[in-house]
């Protein structure tokens, strides 16, 4: 499968810092692609070279397989995490007015706005001045300002900051229908457990530097620690030779224990101990986001 | 269609629908209708004023033959004494006593006006006009001067001027061209400047600015914004030109069929002419008229209007992008300050230049000013209408096209960087900075 984005090898520079440090990350058609790491690891300013709004020192950029230029605009929809409206603005009219920036026609704009308003129920506001909208009906008029000209690569930098649980499901939702429909996402957030539901690859970023990137079952699989969670009966009884027990606990009526593999199979494992015992439940412990990214960041070394 | 007219578009569109724009654009004219008009109805609520003064003249008869009244003074003679007087002084109807000693023209200083509050202006300098008018002809009568050769003497002139050419000019009327143009260019950029300012931290606290650079390139923005906003300022201009015409010609109209030419002349000059009588003064006024409308073809109006416009958009442009660029590099408007103030004196300056050099338009120091494209436009519009060679004319206008490009060179890199910069103080050296960073 061919890569929506490639960013090749690109550097970054401002007077007092570096921003970006030799990075490169490629993002493949269809994936929503998670971009993680720490404040100031320099995400941001890799989102702003890939939206023009500031240029590479050095490296490249190819936005489906060629050279990024002006036109691009309009195949990118960008949802910065610094967001906002003019104010004093009428709904309706500054949403045609962002809408014809990205190359739509205003009869165009109009009939798409009128589609998405009426699907986020917010046709009522339409004439209404923006500082008369709650804060999350801004962010909805402001997800459909950025998904409004059909854009083929989706940037969203923190997306659902400010949204109640109940809206955060609506962008959610439209996320993945997108998603479906072929529009490839590049999700920048801190929520970890929002990386886990939509992700299909991400990239880590930290102190400038790509420090992890690949499929989100390839990059958990890598941090697999072999350790296996087991619900029992009694005792599970001591086969040193297949596991070592990392701890064990009452739960319920039951026992739970941490069990760490190894070099024999959990089949293998599991074998041996049903015989000693009844087992309710057994699952491996695969390292959460929130672990890899805490571990990753660690790892690569932390400048605050 | 094209982004940066979408985006002039829009700057244009919500400006001109607020409504300050539309107070603005109605209350402007009829101050400045009032402002013309107001001394021809200073001078016709005056007319209401009726000063009664009683005089006690001790120098008999003489005093009262030559105090004739007019609508507005009444004089009347009383020969009680002056205590008598005091006494008999009803401040419902009196203004006030005159005192006129036997002895008024040798002792000119016992002569005394009371009144019940102190004596206002007028009242004071038409009785002492009158007196000393009244003394001196007394003076010269003595010395046998007689009464038909004072009047042959009387005498009111008017200086024609004209050029080398042979053109007529009219020093009045050039001056106030010139200088009317001067001020109209500086508030407008500093009025309109500071729009754009606003309209760019707007753009910054609300967030928005993000959103739309990556749609369009940052200068497009900025461009946009500034010649928005000129369009406003353009618009809002000719709405008082023809409004302003329209109310004054309006309310002229009206006052015309009630005063004559010379009255609203008068009224407007405001001067006394005590010693002229009715109908030379007439004539006079009527020849003033003549002659500045004769000399309004003394001024090339073309040329005028031609620079007015060129100066206007010019220094505009110059100044707004400069204004654009402190919007980027603040957060919010107060702290706009530190960086205002090398902005705003050179424009000061050339304000207080322009008052300094009208009387005298081709000293080295108007010559300077008027070729420093900060300070041009201002500047070189009072001087213009004095007639400015053409050579001078050209090397102001190119340097300020220059200017121009200069400070929208740096304004550009300054707001590439500032707008999306927030929570942080910036500081000339950071500023400086940015004119070298790489887009």
């Amino acid at each position: 499968m061919s890569n929506i984005l490639d960013v090749k090898e690109v550097t970054k520079t401002y007077s007092s810092h570096i921003a970006l440090n030799n990075v490169s990350i490629s993002v493949p058609k269809g994936a929503v692609f998670g971009l993680l790491g720490p404040n100031g690891a320099g995400k941001t300013s890799l989102i702003r070279i890939i939206n023009q709004i500031t240029g590479p020192d050095k490296g490249s950029i190819l936005l489906d397989g060629q050279p990024l230029n002006p036109s691009h605009t309009y195949n990118i929809g960008y949802l910065p995490e610094e967001r906002g409206l003019y104010k004093k603005m009428e709904v309706g009219e500054q949403a045609i007015y962002l809408a014809q920036l990205k190359g739509l026609s205003r009869a165009e704009a109009v009939k798409r706005l009128k589609y998405w308003f009426e699907k986020f129920e917010i046709k009522a506001w339409w004439r209404k001045k923006v500082e008369e909208l709650s804060k999350g009906m801004q962010q909805k008029v402001q997800f459909i300002v950025t998904i409004i000209h059909e854009p083929s690569l989706l940037i969203l930098d923190e997306p659902f900051s400010g949204f109640d649980p109940i809206n955060a499901n609506l962008i959610k939702d439209e996320l993945l229908a997108l998603n479906k429909q072929g529009t490839s996402i590049i999700l920048s957030t801190h929520r970890m457990e929002s990386v886990e539901e939509l992700c299909t690859d991400i990239a880590l970023i930290n102190l400038s530097r790509k420090v992890l990137d690949g499929s989100i079952g390839e990059v958990r699989r890598s941090f697999s620690t072999n350790e296996f969670e087991v619900i029992h009966d009694g005792d599970l009884g001591n086969n040193s030779s297949l596991y070592s027990i990392k701890s064990s606990s009452p739960y319920l009526d039951t026992t739970k224990s941490v069990i760490t593999l190894g070099s024999n199979s959990s089949n293998e494992v599991l074998r041996a101990i049903l015989s000693n015992t009844t087992i309710h439940s057994f699952r491996e412990l695969i390292p959460s986001m929130n672990d890899i990214f805490i571990q990753s960041v660690t790892n690569s070394g932390n400048h605050e | 269609m094209n982004k940066i007219l979408l985006i002039i578009q829009r700057e244009y569109i919500t400006r001109v629908r607020k409504k300050s724009f539309i107070i603005m654009t109605i209350v402007g004219p009829l101050l400045m209708a009032l402002l013309m008009l107001a001394p021809i109805l200073i001078h016709k609520f005056s007319k209401d004023n009726h000063y009664k003064i009683k005089v006690i003249d001790e120098a008999p008869k003489v005093f009262t033959t030559l105090m004739p009244g007019s609508e507005q003074f009444q004089f009347i003679n009383d020969t009680i004494s002056l205590s008598e007087a005091k006494k008999a002084f009803n401040p419902e109807t009196d203004y006030g006593i005159l005192y006129v000693p036997a002895d008024y023209i040798k002792n000119a200083g016992g002569i005394v006006l009371i009144t019940e509050k102190q004596a206002n202006v007028e009242v004071k300098s038409y009785i002492e006009d009158a007196l000393q008018k009244q003394i001196e002809n007394e003076k010269l009568k003595s010395k046998g001067i007689d009464q038909s050769t004072l009047e042959s003497i009387k005498t009111s002139i008017n200086l024609k001027t004209q050029t080398i050419r042979g053109q007529k000019s009219n020093t009045e009327l050039t001056t106030a061209v010139g200088f009317i143009g001067g001020i109209l260019i500086y508030m407008f950029i500093f009025l309109y400047g500071a729009q754009v300012m606003r309209g760019v931290i707007e753009e910054k606290t609300n967030r928005i600015v993000e959103v739309i650079i990556s749609s369009v390139k940052p200068f497009e923005l900025m461009m946009g914004k500034i010649i928005g906003v000129a369009l406003v300022g353009l618009t809002q201009f000719l709405l008082w030109i023809v409004l302003t015409m329209t109310i004054s010609t309006g309310v002229s109209a009206v006052f015309a069929n009630k005063m004559s030419g010379a009255e609203i002349v008068k009224a407007q000059t405001h001067t006394p002419n005590m010693g002229i009588d009715g109908k030379e003064q007439e004539k006079v006024s009527k020849e003033d008229m003549m002659t500045i409308f004769e000399n309004m073809d003394s001024i090339n109006f073309t040329l005028i209007v031609g620079c007015f416009i060129f100066y206007f958009l010019g220094g505009y442009l110059l100044y707004s992008a400069l204004f654009a660029a402190i919007g980027a590099a603040v957060d919010n408007e107060t702290e706009t300050q530190q960086f205002m103030l090398p902005v705003t004196i050179p424009l000061i300056f050339s304000f207080v230049v322009a008052q300094s050099i009208i009387t005298n338009p081709d000293s080295q120091m108007g010559f300077w000013f008027s070729i420093i494209p900060l300070t041009s436009p201002v500047v070189m519009m009072v001087r213009i209408a004095f007639g400015v060679t053409a050579w001078e004319i050209a090397l102001s206008m190119s340097l300020l096209v220059v200017g121009f490009i200069i400070t929208t060179w740096i304004a550009a890199k300054i707001y590439r960087t500032g707008i999306l910069l927030y929570g942080k103080k910036v500081t000339y050296k950071e500023l400086s900075k940015w004119l070298f960073y790489k887009s």
